[in-house]
Order: structure tokens, then C-alpha cells, then sequence
């Protein structure tokens, strides 16, 4: 007999409210600091004509990107069939709307004219992929808000998979574009990449999937449900693939840079004498957030434990936005080199290294834009059936047994 | 009879004269509007017959020399706010040293009028936009402040206003969270001038800098970029800048 995974609602009650609302503080404080921002103009922040996009974009992009990647337990179920990841769909598709919500309102708070948004709405250059970027962005919601209504109503239930192969579809052509902000920018040595596309679309696997792994394990510890090791063990093992195909592509980037004369100095000054570029890049996005969640989700011993899996994914995270702090900020910090062979001087910072200090209003901001992701998925779970009442081995796989634990996720 | 023949030739040569001196009254105007300032009636759109561009000799442009930013700031209200990493700059002055030879040499930058401006491709509103003729604008009301264009500038050439401003001239509009650059002196074009950058270097009798039309080829511009032979910064990205560079 083929068991039914049951969705409900999680309980209310102090421990809802006492979490929304300490997660709702910090969406205040962002606020806030958006409000100061605004307020007092730009230069309150360490953002300048130099270093035009900051923190905020930092986590901005992350999130952007960790929303696209966070619906892939979704499409593994939709699209690829594979039934176990069947009951984190829901999940998956509302984790993803959040996320690109809490991104989209860091962007949205750091413009220059915030109040222009519906100008943003109504006025298109069709040309400028940040402009197809918005459409993608809104499609993307749509598609998958459709995508889970027609896993969440019975009725409708035989549309599940067209619905989830649309959202597939949209999220990598989404990814894309996000890459693509960068990849289309020929004036800056760092960008200018076609490459920029596809790793951000493996970035956002491996992003999106380590949050998800963490809301899972909260979610699940907290509204105090059965959650196997079945369903955590090939989320793991997914995520240790999708970690070692980022290195790969951030490999094939810099090889490629390291080859090109005319792209030495900006791989000089990432790899070896870029200060807190240099560091960020070898001590936390390799090492701290590639090479150690590799070796935790991959050792006998801490591979099988819950916490270091746990860790290993908040290792992810980390890496992942120091990763955005070298795309993003180092990319910005290493001059336009408008006189190849010259030493160039001005009095607006041409030619030097553009320094770079993140504002507190800045962190604030990007901040609040995971708690508003945070407080949406709470929201969520709390008002709509997405979170089945166990998780356990043997709803997850009727198949299961002790040994099957230890295979190869799909 | 004589006296009628007299009278005739008299009154024959009053109206020949006349006829002469109303023609010659109202063509006149037209011709030296044409060839001094090439200035075009207010209520005419312009075209793309039309392509201003500048010719900037840096064998000319004297190292120390800041005229043109001066008369820049001066034309345009842009005073600072005592932060050079937030204060706008339209133009500056970027002084160059040749790695190998030591060879140094001073060239003013500013906004490059790209045929193919890459702040234009990426404005996701539409609000940077390139006119007919040539020169590269922001619309400040639909600039959203995204600053997507200040990433794809390749030359630096825009600056964020970080703060409110006050009384700012009304031939250059300015405002808190919007992206600006170099026009090119629009206002004083569309009359019919020059830039004041190419006017304050002229005045100082150094004549770095030429601004005209390209597209005429009777044009001082035309003629000096025919007969010398002249540099796009950063020509690989082929985006057919508007100002070209004597000397690097």
C-alpha cells in the first residue's frame, strides 16, 4: 500500500509569533536603513561614483540567484521524476518566491529614485537585459505561484508537471539573464565573460539548495516533525556535486583570465595582491565555503550528522556571498583600464585601485532582504499546507531500508 | 519726353538697388547663421544629418592646466560637496605615464558621445538615450538610479548625485538618486555655441580641443580629423565615439 504524504499547516502559538517576530525586527531595521539612505542621499554610504554598486547588491544578486536555484528540488521532482524529492516541492517553489522577493527589495530600496518604481514597471529599453531581467523576475513568481497551485490543488494536480517544466525552463533562462547583467559589461576587466551565464546558474544550485537544506532542518526541528536521514542524505550528496561544479567553473574563469595578457592585472589583484579580495577569495569562498562543506558532506562521520551537514550548508552560504563580494565589488574596485601600458592618474580615481568600506546602513539593508525571505516562507507555512507532517525514511521511499540510506542521491 | 526717359532710368535703377539691398537683407542672416553657428530654430527636431563630435589635441593641453573642468563645473552648477569619491565630475583631467618610456602627457576625459553607448544598451528605462545627433543624454525624470550605466561606461564618464542639491541652473538640471554626464553643452549647441570646456580652452589660447560637426566635411572638426591622424579610446570596443584624441 502506497503510504500518503499529509501536508498541514505549522502551529501557531508563541514560538510562530516570538520568530516572526524577531525576524520582523530585522526587516524593520532594513527599513530603516533604506529610509536613511533615501533620506540623507547615497553618500551616507560607502558606496561612490566609484564603487557604484555595494553590499546591497552583494546580497541582492546572492539572493536573486539563491531563488532560481532553491526551486530545484521542485524541478528534480516535476521535471526529473524522481519521487522522493516529491514532498519538499511545495517547499521548494515557495522558498523560491521568497527569496526573489527579499532580493528584489534590496534592489528596489537601494535605487537611486525608489519612489520610480512604476517607472521601472512601465517604461522598457528592450535592449537592456536588466530590463528583461524585471519581466523574468515577475514571470518567474507567476510561473511558479502556478507551479505550486497546481501541486497544491487536488483537481488540478495532472498539470503538475507541465507547470514545473515551464518553471524550469524559466528559471535557467532567469539565471541566465542574472549572469548575464554582468557578462553583457565589456567596459570592466571582470565581466565580459559569456561564462558568467552558466556559472551563475550552477552558483545558484548550489546556493539555493544549501538553503534550502537549512530551512528544512529548522522548519522541521521547530514544528518538532519527523524528518528522516533518507531525504537529508541525498540533499547532501546533491549539494557536494553542485559545490564541486561551481569550483569547476570558477576554475575554467580564471584559467581563462590567467591565459589573456590583457587580463593579468585583474587576476593578479583577485588572486594574489587584492587584499581583502585576495583573502575573501582563497580563505572563505575556497576553502571556507568550497573545500571545507566538501569534505564535511563527503567524510564518514560528519557526512552522516545532521549539525555538520547543517554547517556545511551555512559554509555554502558564506562562500557564496563572499563570492558576490569579488564578483560584484572587486570587479568595480579594479580600474577601467582606459591606457594599457600607462600609469594613469586624475583627480576622479582613474587608474588606482577604487577603495571600499560597507556601510552599516548597507548591511542592514542586505540583511533584511534574507529576513523578508525568512518571514515570507514562516508566513507561508504557517497560513498554507507546504510542509508534509513527517518527513520520515519510510513515507519519503516505501521502498526504504537501512541499507539504502547509504546510496548515491539521484 | 527727356525728361520721362530720365525719370525712368532714375526710377529703374531705385527699384533694381531696392530689389538687391530686401534680398540680400533677408538672405544674409541665413547664410552667416549657417556658416558661423550652424544653429538649427528651436521648434526643428534634429537629425542624424548632424554628428557633434570633438577633437581634443593633447600635444596642445597643458599639463597642470584644469580651464576646461573649471568652466565645466562653473557652466553646469557642479560644486562640490567637499567628497571627491561622491562629487560629480563631467570632465577631468587624467595625466598619463608610459610605463616603458616614461613619456607623460595630460588629456582631458569626459563622456565619449559613443555611436554605440553601452550606457544607453543597459538602461533598463530607456532614460539614457542618444539624440540624432549624436550626443549621449540622461532623461532625469524616468532615470531610476540604478546606476546599471555607471558599470557599463567604459570611460568613468558619469557620475551619482549621493546627496540633495539646491539651486541648480535651469539649463542643467540635476537631482538626488539620478545619474548625470557631460552633454556636451547641449543648451549652448541647440543656440548655436560651443561647449564651454572647448570655449574656456580656446580663450586660454591653448586650442586643445575642436567641437563641431563631424558629418560636414567643410567643418574645422572634419577637416583637422581628415588630415591628421586621430585615436578612439579604446577603439577595440568599436563603439564610434564621438570624441577623438591628437597625440596618445
Amino acid at each position: 500500500m502506497k503510504l500518503q504524504i499529509d501536508f498541514r499547516e505549522i502551529e501557531g502559538g508563541m514560538r510562530f509569533y516570538s520568530l516572526l517576530g524577531f525576524i520582523g525586527l530585522f526587516v524593520l531595521a532594513g527599513l530603516g536603513a533604506a529610509y536613511f539612505m533615501e533620506h540623507n542621499g547615497h553618500h551616507v554610504t560607502g558606496m561612490t561614483n566609484q564603487i557604484v554598486w555595494g553590499t546591497p547588491h552583494v546580497f541582492a544578486v546572492f539572493l536573486i540567484v539563491a531563488a532560481s536555484g532553491a526551486l530545484n528540488v521542485a524541478s528534480i521532482s516535476s521535471v526529473f521524476g524522481k519521487t522522493p524529492y516529491k514532498p519538499l516541492a511545495r517547499l521548494s517553489g515557495l522558498l523560491a518566491i521568497a527569496l526573489l522577493v527579499g532580493g528584489l527589495a534590496i534592489l528596489v530600496l537601494d535605487l537611486g529614485r525608489p519612489d520610480r518604481l512604476i517607472v521601472a514597471m512601465t517604461y522598457y529599453n528592450f535592449k537592456s537585459i536588466f530590463a528583461w531581467n524585471i519581466i523574468l523576475y515577475i514571470g518567474f513568481m507567476a510561473v511558479v505561484a502556478v507551479s505550486l497551485w497546481m501541486m497544491m490543488e487536488r483537481k488540478m494536480n495532472a498539470f503538475t508537471r507541465l507547470a514545473g517544466f515551464t518553471a524550469f525552463i524559466w528559471r535557467l533562462i532567469l539565471t541566465t539573464g542574472t549572469g548575464s547583467i554582468f557578462g553583457f559589461l565589456v567596459a570592466r576587466q571582470a565581466y565580459d565573460a559569456a561564462l558568467m551565464a552558466p556559472m551563475f546558474i550552477i552558483m545558484s544550485f548550489s546556493f539555493g539548495l544549501a538553503i534550502f537544506i537549512l530551512v528544512l532542518m529548522a522548519a522541521y526541528k521547530w514544528s518538532d516533525r519527523p524528518l528522516g536521514d533518507l531525504i537529508i542524505n541525498r540533499l547532501k550528496n546533491l549539494l557536494g556535486v553542485f559545490i564541486a561544479a561551481v569550483l569547476y567553473f570558477v576554475m575554467v574563469y580564471h584559467l581563462t583570465n590567467l591565459y589573456m595578457t590583457e587580463h593579468h592585472g585583474v587576476e593578479r589583484f583577485i588572486l594574489l595582491d587584492g587584499g581583502v579580495y585576495t583573502n575573501l577569495f582563497w580563505f572563505v569562498q575556497i576553502l571556507l565555503g568550497s573545500l571545507v562543506p566538501l569534505a564535511l558532506l563527503y567524510h564518514p562521520t560528519t557526512g552522516k550528522s545532521r549539525g555538520w551537514i547543517g554547517l556545511a550548508s551555512l559554509l555554502v552560504i558564506i562562500g557564496g556571498l563572499a563570492q558576490m563580494y569579488i564578483i560584484i565589488i572587486g570587479g568595480q574596485a579594479y580600474p577601467l583600464e582606459l591606457f594599457p601600458g600607462m600609469e594613469v592618474t586624475s583627480s576622479f580615481f582613474d587608474g588606482g585601485i577604487n577603495a571600499y568600506a560597507p556601510s552599516l546602513p548597507e548591511i542592514v539593508l542586505g540583511i533584511s532582504g534574507i529576513a523578508m525571505a525568512l518571514a515570507a516562507v514562516v508566513v507561508g507555512i504557517r497560513v498554507l499546507r507546504f510542509l508534509p507532517l513527517s518527513l520520515a525514511d519510510e513515507l519519503v521511499d516505501p521502498h526504504h531500508h537501512a541499507a539504502g540510506t547509504a546510496k548515491a542521491a539521484a | 519726353m527727356t525728361d520721362n526717359a530720365n525719370i525712368d532710368t532714375y526710377r529703374r535703377r531705385f527699384l533694381g538697388n531696392t530689389a538687391t539691398a530686401i534680398a540680400g537683407l533677408s538672405v544674409a542672416p541665413g547664410v552667416f547663421l549657417h556658416e558661423v553657428a550652424q544653429a538649427r530654430p528651436a521648434d526643428e527636431a534634429v537629425t542624424s544629418d548632424v554628428r557633434w563630435g570633438m577633437l581634443i589635441d593633447t600635444n596642445k593641453c597643458a599639463n597642470g592646466c584644469t580651464d576646461c573642468v573649471t568652466s565645466c563645473n562653473d557652466e553646469h552648477g557642479l560644486t562640490g560637496h567637499g567628497r571627491p569619491e561622491t562629487d560629480a565630475q563631467w570632465i577631468r583631467k587624467v595625466d598619463l605615464r608610459d610605463k616603458q618610456t616614461g613619456h607623460t602627457q595630460s588629456l582631458p576625459l569626459l563622456c565619449q558621445h559613443c555611436e554605440h553607448p553601452p550606457c544607453v544598451d543597459v538602461c533598463p528605462t530607456g532614460a539614457s538615450f542618444k539624440r540624432a545627433d549624436g550626443i549621449v543624454l540622461v532623461d532625469k525624470h524616468i532615470c531610476i538610479g540604478c546606476r546599471y550605466c555607471m558599470m557599463a561606461c567604459p570611460y568613468k564618464a558619469r557620475s551619482f548625485i549621493h546627496e540633495a542639491l539646491q539651486d541648480q541652473l535651469p539649463h542643467a538640471p540635476r537631482g538626488k538618486g539620478t545619474v548625470e554626464s557631460c552633454t556636451f553643452c547641449v543648451h549652448r549647441v541647440d543656440e548655436g555655441r560651443t561647449p564651454a570646456c572647448v570655449e574656456a580652452c580656446t580663450a586660454e589660447n591653448h586650442n586643445a580641443m575642436v567641437f563641431g560637426d563631424i558629418n560636414d566635411p567643410d567643418s574645422k572638426i572634419a577637416m583637422q580629423l581628415k588630415q591628421h591622424s586621430s585615436r578612439q579610446i579604446r577603439a577595440d570596443l568599436n563603439l564610434n565615439t564621438g570624441v577623438r584624441y591628437r597625440g596618445i
